[in-house]
């Protein structure tokens, strides 16, 4: 005959694990909220955060892309596509400087291989839109980006310099 | 004008459909906060905050699934039974709403007053899974076919045990009545008098059995979503998909009605003194209802082995057994005849 765990049958019947994990479970009930309410509170950013790309000015203005082509080259989606020809003073600028934010991964190679800190990924990472085209960065649209996000850009690289 | 009311049949067909609209209206208007407040108490245990966009605190989250429901496209499957893929809701639906028509709030406040109040609403429960097994049979499709099967033999597996907890009561009343089984639990003991004490066991056992009834996790293997995505509900899109959720929730709303009708009170205050009245009936249901969605957050599902070995090993036995013991305790007046409340014939 087999033997009765009369201890586990005991447990079975009186309900033993539905009330301990009732009383867990209400335990969890009452304590503070793990999760944030996301449109009005938002988790903390590292600075090496890479979100939405931008092209940057140096303080006076002037933009700082070179038309080095760097980042085109390392970029491994190949999402960049550059165009440049000399400027009427002779500098050499790009005429057009596209990025395919559909095709991009966010690798942050292009910001790790501009020599002028011209391309960087800002903390902007809500740029959902309604239409692929929308996607598609020229470099007018680059280099508002680069205005509007200057602030925190300036500030994340400069907490990050110490490290790179 | 009272007479009106009274003796001509469109004024009392008039007198009818009200008091019918005066319990469905205020139902389903409290089904939407209650399918909310499932789902804050829901989220609350896993430190979630649940819906709170919409409306205050998120209150009228569920108006808002409502509506999306409604407005959305209904898509029919191509192979589907058109006649009964658009039937099954609605016998889902009707069924359950159809049952409150015996449930009392109050003294007297029943839209039926019928002597077998309690066989009909077992025969009802009954019939909501025909609305369960025309859906997943008219879908014409694999995963709603075999939730429907799996649910089709679930709700009969527990409808004998459920029937048999009920014998227990009614064994002890004298009577199918709701009104009758309430007012035998009104000892003047307060909560101490009513049915919970004698039928503890029971009491668990009709909870379990009214889980695996209303398809509620952990016994949710009809539409069990990491096996059959979502059961019999799988090909329904819309307003049929809203009728199907509703009557569950109806279902659900009706199973709290009769725990607190059985074992519970009904409307009897838990202190004696106190008045007797709906607010109590209501506040039952809530608790009740918590304790539904309490346990939704913290079981695990079964294994439909498991669900089906349950049922006819363990829950049949016990209120098989209790049946014949509560015959015995009734008639000889055991335990100070805490089980001979008859009402008819005493």
């Amino acid at each position: 005959m087999t033997q009765i765990d009369y201890n586990r049958a005991a447990k079975y019947f009186l309900l033993a694990d539905f009330f301990k994990g009732f009383q867990l479970g209400m335990k969890y009930f009452f304590r503070p909220k793990a999760t944030l309410n996301y449109p009005h509170e938002k988790g903390p950013l590292s600075p090496r955060f890479r979100g939405e790309h931008a092209l940057r000015r140096y303080p006076n203005g002037e933009e700082r892309c070179i038309a080095c082509k760097l980042c085109e080259a390392v970029c491994p989606a190949q999402a960049i596509t550059i165009d440049a020809e000399p400027r009427e003073d002779g500098s050499r600028r790009t005429t057009r400087y596209d990025i395919d934010m559909t095709k991009c991964i966010y690798c942050g190679f292009c910001q790790e291989a501009c020599p002028v800190d011209a391309i960087v990924e800002g903390p902007n990472f809500e740029f959902a839109t309604e239409t692929r085209e929308e996607l598609f960065y020229n470099k007018e649209k680059l280099l508002e980006n680069g205005e509007r996000w200057e602030a925190e850009i300036a500030r994340n690289l400069e907490v990050d310099a110490p490290y790179r | 004008m009272a007479e009106f009311f009274s003796n001509t049949t469109l004024g009392i067909l008039i007198v009818v459909i009200a008091q019918i609209l005066l319990v469905v209206v205020p139902l389903l208007v409290a089904l939407a906060f209650l399918m909310y407040a499932d789902r804050k108490i829901w989220a609350a245990v896993q430190m979630r905050r649940g819906p709170n966009v919409v409306g205050i605190y998120g209150l009228l989250q569920s108006f808002a699934d409502f509506l999306k429901y409604i407005v959305k496209e209904i898509v029919v499957p191509a192979g589907a039974d058109r006649a009964v893929y658009f039937l099954a809701p609605m016998i889902s639906l009707v069924m359950a709403l159809v049952a409150w028509a015996v449930i009392p709030f109050n003294d007297g406040w029943v839209l039926a007053d019928i002597n077998v109040a309690i066989l009909y609403v077992f025969a009802i429960s009954s019939l909501e899974v025909y609305g369960v097994i025309m859906g997943g049979w008219a879908s014409n499709s694999k995963y709603p076919f075999l939730g429907s099967l799996r649910s089709a033999a679930q709700m009969i597996s527990y409808e004998v045990s459920i029937g048999l907890i009920i014998i227990g009561v009614i064994l002890s009343t004298g009577s199918m009545n709701f009104g009758d089984i309430v007012h035998a639990q009104d000892g003047g003991l307060g909560l101490f008098s009513w049915y919970w004490l004698p039928h503890l066991p029971m009491l668990f056992l009709f909870f379990i059995s009214a889980l695996a009834e209303t398809n509620r996790p952990p016994f949710d293997l009809p539409e069990a979503e990491s096996e059959l995505v979502a059961g019999y509900q799988v090909e329904y899109s819309s307003t049929p998909f809203l009728l199907f959720m509703i009557g569950e929730l109806v279902a659900v709303v009706l199973m709290c009605a009769l725990v607190s009708l059985l074992f519970f009170g009904g409307w009897l205050s838990p202190i004696p003194g106190l008045p007797d009245g709906i607010l109590w009936m209501v506040m039952k249901m809530l608790l009740v209802f918590f304790v539904f969605s309490m346990v939704k957050a913290i079981t695990p599902r079964y294994r439909y082995d498991q669900l089906m070995r349950l049922g006819w090993k363990v829950f049949l036995p016990m209120s098989l057994f209790w049946v014949v013991f509560v015959a015995f305790a009734a008639k000889f007046g055991w335990f100070w005849g805490a089980f001979a409340r008859w009402s008819v014939g005493a």
